[in-house]
């Protein structure tokens, strides 16, 4: 990790009117009202907040008994529970796709970067929310670790969990890829993250629902299009159920 | 002179068909968890003060549980019915329909004139007005002065993303959660109000009264 060099964040920031109009497939003339609809609220949010503007942070005690696991709860893989079983010791996290500079990273790795700390909301898709702390390094420093393409517009988080059979996977744009909330974390209220949570590693987007919280992460990616991404709509939920890419609302 | 402007005829309209596509996309949203919360964070239903029943398919948009689209709907209709809001304000406020139709009168302040109201509706000797009685102001006062924008404003409070441009809006409200909480039990007070407005409707003459909604009508009949 010596090799780390500022890279512009603007670069990627330009690339941005583009990506809005073309990140989801469209099906039909509701569809394509649903998309907007959905892009009209994410500019209406990052134009009265600013698209840099930090989530809600509470105090320590204002922290919910318990962050009730949703979705999957653990990985159902010999190598997972062997992992589990011995602290994460080989879990790697790769940051690959559109970068020069690829990026292997153990836990350790993750640990010895500058981290950030915050007790925020976990508001869930369904309605419900729980507030816990959540440490690790911000996801920009890796960025700018492994140096984006110019072509690069999207993160993609790549997850070891399956959910009825198909991998779990998410995304964001640029905004919140550089969003200073946006942490790889590692620590759930001072421990390591539990099994349910998404152990041993997990995103934080804090200006988005739950289901953008991508567990049991296992690479970052750079890329210019979901199209040759599983079902090419950016997420799991995205594919399988039509979910909103923008989850923010 | 018609009855009703033209702004407020398209203004009806138009929130007509967003509140029923918000009410029902809503029941479906809240089959999704069914337990409502006061304060910042709730996710136990052992935690909830209310947990309501799983509303049937035929009450929710779409017509099975689908909390994707039931959401597309929702956050599509929340565009016209609040720009639709905000536009009514302006309007009403300018042209003074607020000021002279809608806005309750000091002397209206009285259980004896709301009495009065009540005895003219049983004994059907309600005169032929132009104007809506004190009872009828204050419903309205209410739905579009209180009800109407804490829907707006619970349901901003509940999404991440705009939190952070007036995190005190949630303090006022006094969290997300509860923010939730206010937006379920306002959405089911319009629904209140729906209920009885559309008996008055029937009950004083439904295709007079429904016409003048969209023709305008003639003033010097009795408004719902």
């Amino acid at each position: 990790m010596t090799d780390i060099k500022r890279r512009s964040l603007l670069a990627g920031m330009a690339a941005l009117p583009v990506a809005a109009c073309s990140e989801i497939a469209n099906t039909g003339p509701a569809g394509d009202l649903f998309d907007a609809v959905e892009d009209w609220h994410r500019a209406a949010h990052r134009t009265l907040a600013g698209r840099q503007a930090l989530a809600r942070e509470y105090a320590p005690e204002d922290r919910s008994p318990d962050i009730r696991g949703n979705g999957s709860l653990t990985v159902d893989s010999d190598y997972y529970r062997s992992q589990f079983a011995q602290g994460f010791s080989d879990w790697r996290l790769e940051v690959r796709g559109l970068v020069e500079n690829p990026l292997t990273l153990s836990l350790d790795d993750l640990r010895e970067l500058p981290q950030r700390t915050q007790v925020t909301r976990h508001d869930c898709v369904e309605g419900w929310s729980a507030i816990a702390e959540w440490t690790g390094p911000q996801l920009s420093g890796l960025l700018d670790a492994a140096r984006l393409r110019e072509e690069a517009r999207f993160i993609v988080f790549r997850c070891a969990d399956t959910l009825n059979g198909r991998a779990y996977y998410e995304s964001v744009d640029m905004v919140d890829a550089y969003h200073p909330q946006t942490i790889v974390a590692h620590q759930l209220n001072g421990e390591p993250i539990p099994e349910k949570n998404g152990a041993p590693l997990r995103m934080r987007i804090e200006r988005q629902l739950g289901y953008k919280h991508a567990k049991y992460l296992t690479a970052i990616e750079a890329v210019a299009s979901f199209d040759d991404i599983h079902g090419g709509k950016g997420g799991y939920w995205e594919d399988v159920g039509d979910y909103q890419w923008y989850a923010g609302i | 002179m018609r009855r009703h402007k033209l702004t407020t005829r398209v203004w009806h309209w138009l929130n007509a068909i967003a509140l029923v596509v918000l009410f029902m996309s809503g029941l479906n949203i809240s089959n999704a968890h069914r337990h409502l919360y006061w304060g910042d964070y709730g996710f136990d239903p052992g935690d909830a003060w209310l947990s309501v029943i799983r509303f049937p398919a035929w009450a929710t948009i779409p017509q099975r549980y689908d909390l994707a689209e039931a959401r597309d709907w929702h956050n599509l209709s929340a565009w016209v019915f609040a720009l639709a809001l905000l536009l009514w304000w302006v309007a009403s406020l300018a042209n003074r329909h607020f000021r002279s139709d809608i806005a309750v009168e000091r002397r209206e302040w009285s259980p004896k004139a709301w009495i009065g109201v009540i005895k003219a509706y049983v004994t059907r000797s309600k005169e032929e007005s132009d104007s809506y009685n004190a009872l009828q102001k204050i419903a309205y006062a209410v739905v579009l002065g209180v009800l109407l924008p804490l829907m707006i404003f619970t349901g901003l409070s509940i999404s991440p993303g705009f939190e952070p441009a007036a995190p005190w809006l949630v303090d006022l409200l006094g969290g997300r959660q509860s923010a939730r909480s206010l937006h379920f039990v306002s959405a089911w007070a319009i629904f209140g109000f729906f209920v009885i407005h559309i008996a008055m409707v029937l009950v004083s003459g439904p295709v007079r009264q429904i016409g003048a909604m969209i023709t305008g009508g003639k003033r010097g009949e009795t408004n719902p």
